[in-house]
């Protein structure tokens, strides 16, 4: 579904993925791991068709990238401040949905029905009625994942929808998604920084670092020799209590992966 | 109140000029570009007064320098857009120039006050023709960028991913509203562009959160606090500009208040 062969990224002069190849298939969940400025988001981008490849080969469902398709849901991470701060949640979606059109914004039953159902997916009725601005962050995201849904795709790339959320609402979150990848035969791209809530969902993992990918279960990619050849430098990794703590000398990256 | 060509041709150019500019702005307050567009009609008025001193008239001077400024600024992008510094270096530039521009020009006095703060009662019949011209374009360009528009302005990051050109969409915008600065600077002046273009949209979204009842709430504001303004002026004599800003202001402090 997704193809990789010696696909290397260069943004403003800085490789951010280097000669990475890896093959994804249908139905995956995947968590996407990696400190900050490992190139999650890059990835991404260049997935969706936004930025280009330098060299190497990219295949989605068989096709080069391209900008706008619609076989791809993308939920961007969320900012601080949005925009917009006064318009209602279904709005929002409605123009999610129909704002790759040129045209009057006035929607029609089936499109608002889309958008119902696409609210419906993500508990989000009471959601619909009510302005950006008061939502909580967990709200948000869920309204983020709706406007992802649109258009049934069958790809989902999720740019860390995890961030700011409380452990509750991490969870509740994490079940979210993980039931809908079932229910629709999903294939799911989940970026985060901390392994440890997504350990019972995720199929496998993708690790990014340094220009680096690993691509395996768990067991296989976050072991101390795995991350150490992966980082380029000494990395222990340690379970305690079902959980796994990934360490590094490097202050800052102790603190990017080791979110627990 | 009626009897009179200049009221008639008032109230005829203030309707036109408050619906384009409740609409346009709108959209300018969802994106957070308001103080842009405040910018935009102190570029005008550089624009004015320079096409005075060249024997051009002067709303065909506005019009050339605001959509240049506005496609300027959305070239730029979020880069300038959205700092309020280097905005406020071009506008005060502008008016300094603008300034320079009237003191070549000794002869028209009160040029200079018609055009910082509008005369609405001295609008001629063509000039009403050239403002129905201009709100008819902008409309009709506005409408048909009007779906990409509000996904680009809530959701900038998924609209790019779906195919939507944010820099175009963001440079033809700020054309509009270059347009609609020029237009609403025939009727409240340069300096009160804001009690149009800002006030009500900004009013509406306070008001109501849904976006179609939003768009007509602007326009209706606009055009009934423009109105409200001329008729305030003409019974009390004082100028139309200030009943319309004190309108727009009072009317969105109110709805603070709810």
């Amino acid at each position: 579904m997704i193809e990789l062969q010696n696909v290397t990224v260069t943004r403003g002069g800085q490789t951010v993925l280097r000669e990475i190849s890896l093959s994804l298939k249908g139905g995956e969940f995947i968590g996407v791991l990696g400190p900050n400025g490992a190139g999650k988001t890059t990835l991404f981008r260049t997935i969706l068709g936004l930025q280009p490849v330098s060299s190497g080969n990219l295949r989605v469902f068989g096709e080069p990238a391209r900008r706008g398709n619609p076989a791809i849901g993308y939920m961007p991470q969320t900012h601080a401040t949005l925009p917009g701060g006064n318009i209602c949640g279904f709005d929002v979606l409605l123009n999610a949905a129909q704002g790759s059109h040129f045209g009057l914004p006035l929607a029609s039953a089936k499109l608002r029905a889309q958008v119902t159902a696409a609210l419906e997916e993500v508990d989000g009725a009471d959601l619909a009625r009510r302005p950006l601005a008061k939502l909580s962050g967990g709200q948000r995201q869920r309204l983020l994942l709706a406007a992802a849904l649109l258009g049934t795709p069958k790809l989902l790339l999720l740019d860390e929808p995890l961030i700011s959320l409380d452990p509750a609402a991490q969870a509740a979150m994490i079940a979210l998604i993980s039931r809908l990848q079932k229910a629709h035969d999903l294939t799911v791209l989940f970026a985060a920084h901390d392994v440890n809530p997504l350990l019972g969902v995720m199929d496998r993992v993708l690790y990014l670092s340094g220009g680096n990918a690993a691509l395996g279960t768990v067991n296989q990619v976050i072991t101390s020799t795995s991350l150490s050849r992966l980082y380029g430098s000494e990395i222990e990794v340690i379970r305690a209590g079902g959980r796994i703590f990934v360490l590094s000398d490097r202050p800052d990256e102790h603190h990017a992966c080791n979110h627990a | 109140m009626l009897d009179y060509d200049f009221m008639r041709h008032a109230f005829a150019a203030a309707g036109i000029v408050a619906v384009l500019a409740g609409l346009v702005g709108y959209f300018l307050v969802l994106r957070g570009q308001a103080f842009a567009g405040h910018a935009l009609s102190h570029v005008g008025f550089a624009g004015a007064t320079g096409a005075v001193l060249l024997g051009v008239s002067p709303l065909a001077g506005m019009l050339g320098v605001t959509v240049l400024g506005g496609v300027l600024m959305g070239a730029l992008g979020e880069k300038l857009v959205q700092r309020d510094i280097a905005i406020g270096v071009i506008l005060t530039m502008s008016l300094g120039l603008g300034l320079l521009f009237l003191h070549f020009f000794t002869a028209y006095a009160t040029a200079a006050t018609s055009l910082l703060f509008g005369d609405v009662l001295g609008v001629d019949l063509p000039t009403i023709y050239a403002l129905a011209g201009l709100a008819a374009l902008t409309l009709a360009v506005l409408g048909f960028i009007s779906r990409p528009l509000l996904f680009a302005s809530l959701n900038p990051e998924l609209a790019e991913a779906k195919g939507v050109n944010l820099r175009a969409l963001g440079l033809v915008f700020l054309g509009l509203v270059g347009l609609t600065t020029a237009a609403s600077a025939q009727i409240v002046g340069v300096l009160l562009v804001f009690a149009l273009m800002v006030g009500p949209a900004a009013t509406a979204q306070r008001l109501t959160v849904r976006i179609a009842p939003g768009l007509a709430l602007a326009a209706g504001l606009a055009l009934t606090e423009a109105w409200s303004g001329i008729a305030l002026s003409y019974f009390t004599d004082w100028p139309a500009s200030f009943w319309i800003a004190s309108l727009s202001g009072g009317v969105y402090l109110v709805s603070l208040a709810i």
